[in-house]
């Protein structure tokens, strides 16, 4: 589903750019640690698959069919990281060619259906994979459910998305319980789709598929004819690689729930935004707190004040997710430059 | 000069799983030369070509390419040196227009500004394809395709050009043109084939490299002739074509 | 959504708005959705306006009205979406035909269309006037991190190859009698999807070793820089400005 533009409202069209910019900048670093100098191919051609896999019809019945979003495979096959790069630049590139998803719900389509499903599906699938024993079966059991888990995710997000920012109050549970109830459904064919997909790849490449890996038995030594296995190799590079992803997870939650949270605080209908409109507009506090909660911008009886206010703290969230945005890239460029390749095993 | 173009000698290598491909290989290619290298499916045909520039490494044996030994610290400039086209021209043509992936071998190596546009024009004009130096690689018939790929190498001015199956999946006039624009280069060419034909034409000198080794080694009429040679590598004439009643090859200029 | 994103939207011309530079065009294009994203939706004659603006834009891309008008179908999901907001929305109802409306619900399928459709249409016209590789330099121009921009680039590249793999692979199947029919077919129809995905990524493991061959290191040289000059930048920025100026006189009237 991607969101045309007027969906969400403006501060918090921009609020999930930045978070999307956010994720990606931690996936652009993420992605080229996993793979090095080969990711800009790779990725782009794994992007080109998914693009390609989106178009493949699945019949349903009575000549109903769906087809793949993707998320839960990227992450499945290639990893979260280069999974979130995969299916950001197909929205980037359907919003730009082909006028698919609003330009200005970029970042609402990307937090959705980008980051969401991948790191909600990658999350579960590794969970899932520890947890049960180690066979194929296991493997493609998992992709099942983290698929099936991931889409109703991603509508929960768009709910969570649509009721801080919605343009219209359609009620929240309702909202909720369509937009989960359909993607529940939705889900199960995702998940049946993603399933036998990895369950296919991993019969004929099972190095191919990134989430397996360390699914292969441990390496033996035959020590007094009895075998033990083998001490992994080099637990300490392990040790950064996983410190570095919990951090980069860590700044994507902690961008969400900065922008949830802020939102959520001024939604209070006799807080901030009263105060605002009692105000006017002359103070920066005002053009903050009136920035835009859920009940603010349908009441359409106080236009005047209050809107200007919406309206200049609009312009305001997207002029500062340009600027954080670019600071960020700035920042990932220049580190980049000058940090060394470097491999790490994979661990979670 | 009497350096030559290429030197290969007792290369031998074996793949981290265990499987080895090459057991002493030793060859030699002398400047301006064309030489074709045939050999059955899993000769190591392909793990040879990966070595010539580098990719592949860490076997005995050593790689020169004009006097210069293949190894980390002159890896650019081997890679400079060995032109590879691959066999399928979708993987070698990766930029979005002709004119960028002709650019980018000797962009990568620093060129930039008129030296490097007249560099493309050049190669893409060798090639005959100098019209359609804006059109993206996929809007190109896949002859096209091949010569576009041919001219992504040439235009860094290798000092040899290594083409992996240059004639397959050509239609007949495909095949000529390409055979015309090869016979046309002043540049030393290693060419692997399955086309035993295409080898006469074009190439004066043909190997054999079978399980591992350089099996056979002559011109190339004398190696097609030795119909026992050819049966014990599995290699075999198109149905009524007799290398040796054929017209002098036209690609006499080998020694 | 979306079986169907095969059609490119690009339509070769010579016109005041094809010669842009990419960036530019791209630029103004943002900055007009934003303005009309900001628009409030009382304000109805400013949509109008921007529908105006658009139109003109359109005419000196010399863009055919029937051509944009068909292009602008894409959104047919969402209006499905507006058109329930009315009968679902809470509040204030007005009979119309003797169907109780929401007043609320309508203002909120007024704001979706009007905004999503101005957006679409921009949208549109961007893709119309600017070629892939123009609009990729353009994204490289305004400072999108480089890898991103080659990865979108390899996409580009390699969609079409992979989209004929595919279309090769079902004709396949269909030569030898299978027809997809129900749920049944799903696993033989993602032994396909699985297969497509080994071949891409091996294609992506060959596409490096000839990137690799050729001196590749890391970094993609930067063989096309796209420049503006301010002539440029102004003309490109006529639109959002002219966007900008209705927005104002919609908050203050």
């Amino acid at each position: 589903m991607h969101v045309p533009d007027g969906f969400i409202n403006a501060p918090v069209s921009a609020v999930t750019g930045v978070v999307a910019a956010g994720a990606i900048a931690v996936s652009l670093r993420g992605a080229r640690r996993e793979l090095d100098e080969k990711t800009a191919p790779l990725a782009g051609l794994v992007a080109a698959f998914i693009f390609a896999v989106q178009m493949l019809n699945f019949p349903v019945a009575a000549g109903t069919s769906g087809h793949l979003l993707g998320g839960a495979l990227a992450a499945i096959l290639v990893g979260p990281y280069t999974g979130v790069l995969c299916v950001s630049v197909v929205l980037l590139m359907q919003g730009i060619l082909f006028a698919d998803g609003g330009l200005t719900a970029l970042g609402v389509n990307i937090t959705d259906m980008a980051i969401t499903t991948t790191v909600v599906a990658y999350v579960l699938f590794r969970a899932l994979v520890k947890v049960l024993p180690r066979t194929r079966r296991s493997v493609t059991a998992a992709s099942f459910v983290a698929a099936l888990v991931s889409v109703p995710a991603a509508a929960l997000v768009f709910t969570a998305i649509y009721a801080l920012g919605g343009t219209t109050d359609v009620p929240i549970g309702k909202v909720l319980t369509a937009m989960v109830g359909v993607h529940i459904l939705i889900g199960i064919g995702e998940a049946a789709i993603t399933a036998l997909t990895v369950g296919a790849v991993i019969a004929v490449r099972p190095d191919l598929v990134h989430g397996a890996r360390g699914l292969t038995a441990p390496l033996k030594l035959r020590v007094g004819g009895e075998l033990v296995d083998a001490p992994a190799a080099a637990p300490a590079a392990a040790r950064a690689g996983s410190t570095r992803k919990v951090w980069g997870f860590g700044i994507v939650t902690a961008l969400l729930l900065a922008g949830f949270v802020s939102f959520y605080a001024s939604a209070s209908p006799d807080g901030l935004e009263k105060v605002a409109h009692d105000k006017g507009i002359d103070t920066k506090t005002t053009q903050h707190a009136s920035s835009d909660s859920p009940l603010a911008d349908y009441s359409v009886k106080d236009v005047g004040d209050a809107r200007l206010a919406g309206g200049l703290a609009g312009v305001i969230g997207v002029g500062a997710t340009v600027a954080v945005g670019s600071g960020v890239f700035w920042a990932v460029r220049r580190r980049r430059t000058n940090s060394a390749p470097e491999r790490t095993p994979e661990t979670v | 000069m009497n350096v030559p173009s290429l030197e290969v000698s007792g290369l031998a290598f074996a793949y981290p799983d265990g499987h080895q491909a090459l057991f002493g290989v030793d060859l030699t290619v002398a400047r301006g030369e064309r030489v074709a290298l045939l050999g059955p499916n899993g000769a190591g045909k392909t793990t040879l070509v990966l070595h010539l520039n580098g990719i592949l490494e860490g076997g005995a044996g050593s790689v020169q390419v004009a006097g210069l030994p293949v190894a980390k610290k002159n890896l650019a400039e081997i890679r400079r040196r060995v032109g590879i086209v691959f066999q399928d021209p979708d993987d070698q043509l990766f930029m979005p227009t002709v004119r960028e992936d002709v650019a980018f071998g000797p962009a990568a190596s620093g060129m930039r500004g008129a030296e490097l546009e007249e560099r493309v024009m050049g190669a893409l004009a060798q090639v005959g394809m100098a019209e359609y130096a804006d059109r993206p690689p996929h809007h190109l018939s896949f002859g096209q395709r091949r010569r576009v790929a041919v001219a992504t190498v040439l235009s860094m001015s290798p000092e040899i050009l290594v083409l992996d199956e240059p004639s397959s999946n050509l239609d007949p006039a495909s095949r000529r043109e390409l055979a015309d624009v090869l016979r046309g280069l002043d540049v030393t060419v290693l060419m692997v084939t399955h086309d035993l034909p295409y080898a006469l034409e074009l190439c004066g000198r043909s190997v054999i490299l079978s399980d591992g080794v350089i099996a056979a080694d002559g011109a190339t009429v004398d190696v097609l002739s030795d119909g026992a040679l050819m049966r014990a590598h599995r290699l075999e004439l198109p149905f009524g074509f007799d290398p040796s009643s054929t017209v002098a090859p036209l690609g006499g200029a080998s020694a | 959504m979306g079986a169907g994103h095969s059609h490119r939207l690009y339509r070769h011309g010579h016109s005041p708005v094809h010669e842009l530079p990419p960036h530019c065009k791209l630029a103004a294009v943002f900055l007009f959705v934003v303005v009309v994203v900001s628009t409030p939706r009382e304000a109805m004659w400013a949509f109008a306006l921007y529908a105006v603006l658009l139109a003109l834009v359109a005419g000196a891309a010399r863009i055919p009205a029937g051509y944009l008008l068909k292009r602008l179908l894409i959104e047919i999901p969402f209006v499905a979406f507006a058109v329930l907001m009315p009968f679902v929305v809470p509040g204030e109802q007005v009979h119309v035909l003797g169907l109780p409306l929401s007043v609320n619900g309508l203002w909120g399928a007024w704001n979706v269309l009007a905004k999503g459709t101005l957006g679409v249409a921009a949208s549109v016209i961007l893709a119309s006037t600017t070629e892939l590789r123009a609009l990729l330099l353009g994204l490289q121009r305004l400072k999108l991190p480089p890898l991103l921009v080659q990865i979108a680039s390899f996409m580009i590249r390699y969609g079409d190859v992979i989209t004929d793999e595919m279309r090769r692979m079902s004709i396949a199947r269909r030569s030898r009698g299978f027809e997809a029919r129900g749920v049944r077919s799903w696993g033989v129809l993602a032994k396909s999807a699985g297969a497509l995905f080994i071949r891409s990524y091996e294609r992506g493991e060959r596409v490096h070793l000839a990137m690799v061959s050729r001196g590749y290191a890391g970094s993609m040289p930067v063989i096309d820089e796209v420049t503006a000059t301010r002539a440029q930048w102004t003309r490109a920025a006529a639109l959002p400005v002219a966007a900008l100026a209705v927005c104002l006189l919609g908050w203050t009237l």
